[in-house]
């Protein structure tokens, strides 16, 4: 294959893993984010305390954490069937990317609250801030660095989860890869489709720990 | 300003009850600074919690300025802890937010318009003399420059009464006594009334008016600094002017405030007695010079002597 011939399909494929990595980002933090924020404040000695619901959301979290991408993926094709009404396709695939990654950025944003501790949460209940409150003001804009090194830790899971989407029908640098690198022996693609990924995941990573740094003062 | 009665938190621990305070009063007069002194582990920090309900007591109840707040529901109470400061050993500061940031959050949790805001604000900051600070971060400031934003945030409100939880504990000894003086200063220039807790007998010392001696989650002795020390037996007085063990025999005088007359010079010219100073201890309390002799007192007109220093006003405690 010449570069005349690669470019084309490169840029295609980059294209559809930006499209379904971005989409499905958008999707994982309206899904996680809040279920991330239950599953701290539901907690006993939280601000909504409810030991049921807590156990409830932490076993869907747990169910989504366990199942292996690929499985999921397959798994999940007639609910993808019923929002998309398709299973092929790049925007087909924010759907299994999206309950994928929901629940693995749900435990770090769970994570980065409790980093926030009790001592600024009961300051702001003194002061006679209500709980939404607190949630709004205190406890997101302080875990704000952890929030961004999580979401970009997720970023990077969501490249490499896309990769496999390629397997039914997603497009994107990882169907590039398998398509063109593996069944047709193109070696040059196969190269040039790594170093692609690396080099996107190099750009998210660097541009995450760079804002996470910019957010945490001192 | 400050009434707790009968107040007592049981916690369930893995299945076994810890009682943190056990039955305690405390009454804090208006415009005073109240101290409750005890080890880690005697449970004031429990009690000074319960008094703005950030841990519910089990039983007992706790009123401030007037208003009971055991029986409110949510939202009152809410609005009764704006009007309760408090200010906290690790400053609990929002580190996302500047110096200014942090002392509108209070504001902005009253609702208070944005322009409003920023006037009352800058006032605070001068007020705790870090008008300069407003736009660094917590995280750019010294300890003692970030318990006077606690302070200001604490004050917001204009709040009749100041909550302390060890605010000096995690400064080293001169910031400590920067920030006592400013808490002296806003105790007589604005009227608060402030009811702090420490394991510091320094704090007490510097700048309470009134203390409370607590352990195992009891209040053992409490009063008014010179109400205590003339008390006999005052365990107060003992941590205050620590003196050996007394031998049988040896006399403890106790003067709070008379530390200005020749006692001593005098009660040996008019009896015939000898007396030999053991040991003395004299300190500045809540402004008066209190302390403590220890004395061997030997004569014919000892019981006399003895008999004409407590007439003086004098505590006399003989050992037996």
């Amino acid at each position: 294959m010449t570069w005349e011939e690669m470019l084309p399909l490169l840029l295609e494929s980059t294209g559809q893993t930006v499209q379904m990595v971005l989409w499905s980002t958008l999707f994982t933090v309206i899904l996680g984010l809040p279920l991330g924020v239950a599953l701290v404040a539901t907690d006993r000695g939280g601000l909504f305390p409810s030991p049921v619901l807590n156990r409830v959301l932490g076993l869907i979290v747990n169910i989504g954490r366990s199942l292996p991408f690929i499985v999921l993926m397959i798994a999940i094709l007639p609910l993808t069937r019923l929002i998309v009404g398709t299973t092929i396709g790049t925007i087909a695939s924010v759907v299994p990317l999206t309950l994928g990654a929901a629940p693995f950025f749900a435990r770090l944003v769970e994570t980065a609250l409790r980093e926030v501790g009790r001592d600024r949460v009961q300051a702001a209940q003194a002061m006679g801030a209500g709980r939404v409150t607190i949630v709004g003001k205190v406890l997101l804009p302080e875990a704000m660095p952890g929030l961004v090194a999580g979401l970009t830790v997720t970023v990077v899971a969501l490249i490499s989860y896309s990769a496999m989407a390629g397997a039914i029908g997603g497009g994107g640098l990882g169907d590039l890869a398998i398509r063109y690198g593996y069944q047709r022996f193109e070696t040059t693609l196969m190269i040039v489709t790594v170093v692609v990924l690396v080099v996107v995941v190099q750009i998210v990573q660097t541009l995450g720990d760079t804002v996470a740094r910019r957010l945490a003062r001192g | 300003m400050i009434d707790v009665s009968g107040l007592r938190k049981v916690y369930q621990d893995r299945g076994r009850e810890v009682v943190a305070v056990d039955g305690v009063d405390l009454h804090v007069r208006e415009g005073e600074i109240f101290g409750v002194l005890g080890q880690s582990g005697a449970g004031k920090s429990t009690l000074l919690r319960c008094v703005n309900l950030l841990e519910r007591p089990t039983s007992g109840t706790v009123s401030v300025a007037g208003q009971e707040l055991t029986g409110l529901k949510e939202g009152d109470l809410r609005r009764a802890r704006q009007r309760i400061g408090m200010i906290h050993q690790h400053f609990a500061l929002l580190s996302s937010r500047t110096v200014a940031g942090n002392v509108a959050f209070p504001l902005e949790v009253m609702g208070m318009a944005k322009a409003e805001r920023a006037r009352r604000t800058a006032e605070l900051l001068e007020l705790v003399g870090l008008a300069d600070k407003a736009g660094a971060y917590p995280a750019q400031l010294s300890g003692g420059q970030k318990q006077r934003v606690g302070i200001a945030r604490a004050l917001a409100g204009s709040p009749p009464v100041l909550l302390s939880d060890e605010a000096t504990s995690a400064l080293d000894p001169g910031t400590t006594q920067s920030i006592l003086a400013l808490l002296k200063r806003l105790n007589r220039e604005l009227g608060l009334t402030i009811l702090l807790i420490t394991h510091e007998m320094h704090v007490v010392k510097s700048i309470c008016d009134s203390v409370a001696i607590m352990r195992d989650g009891v209040v053992e002795e409490s009063g008014t600094i010179s109400e205590l020390i003339s008390r006999p037996g005052s365990r107060l007085a003992a941590e205050l002017f620590p003196l050996p063990e007394p031998e049988p025999g040896q006399v403890t005088i106790t003067f709070t405030g008379q530390a200005g007359e020749p006692v001593v010079s005098q009660v040996v010219r008019k009896f015939d007695i000898d007396v030999n100073i053991l040991g003395g201890a004299l300190e500045e309390v809540a402004g008066l010079s209190m302390g403590r002799l220890r004395l061997l007192v030997t004569g014919d007109e000892r019981a006399a002597a003895l008999t004409y220093l407590a007439g003086r006003g004098l505590l006399v405690e003989e050992a037996r």
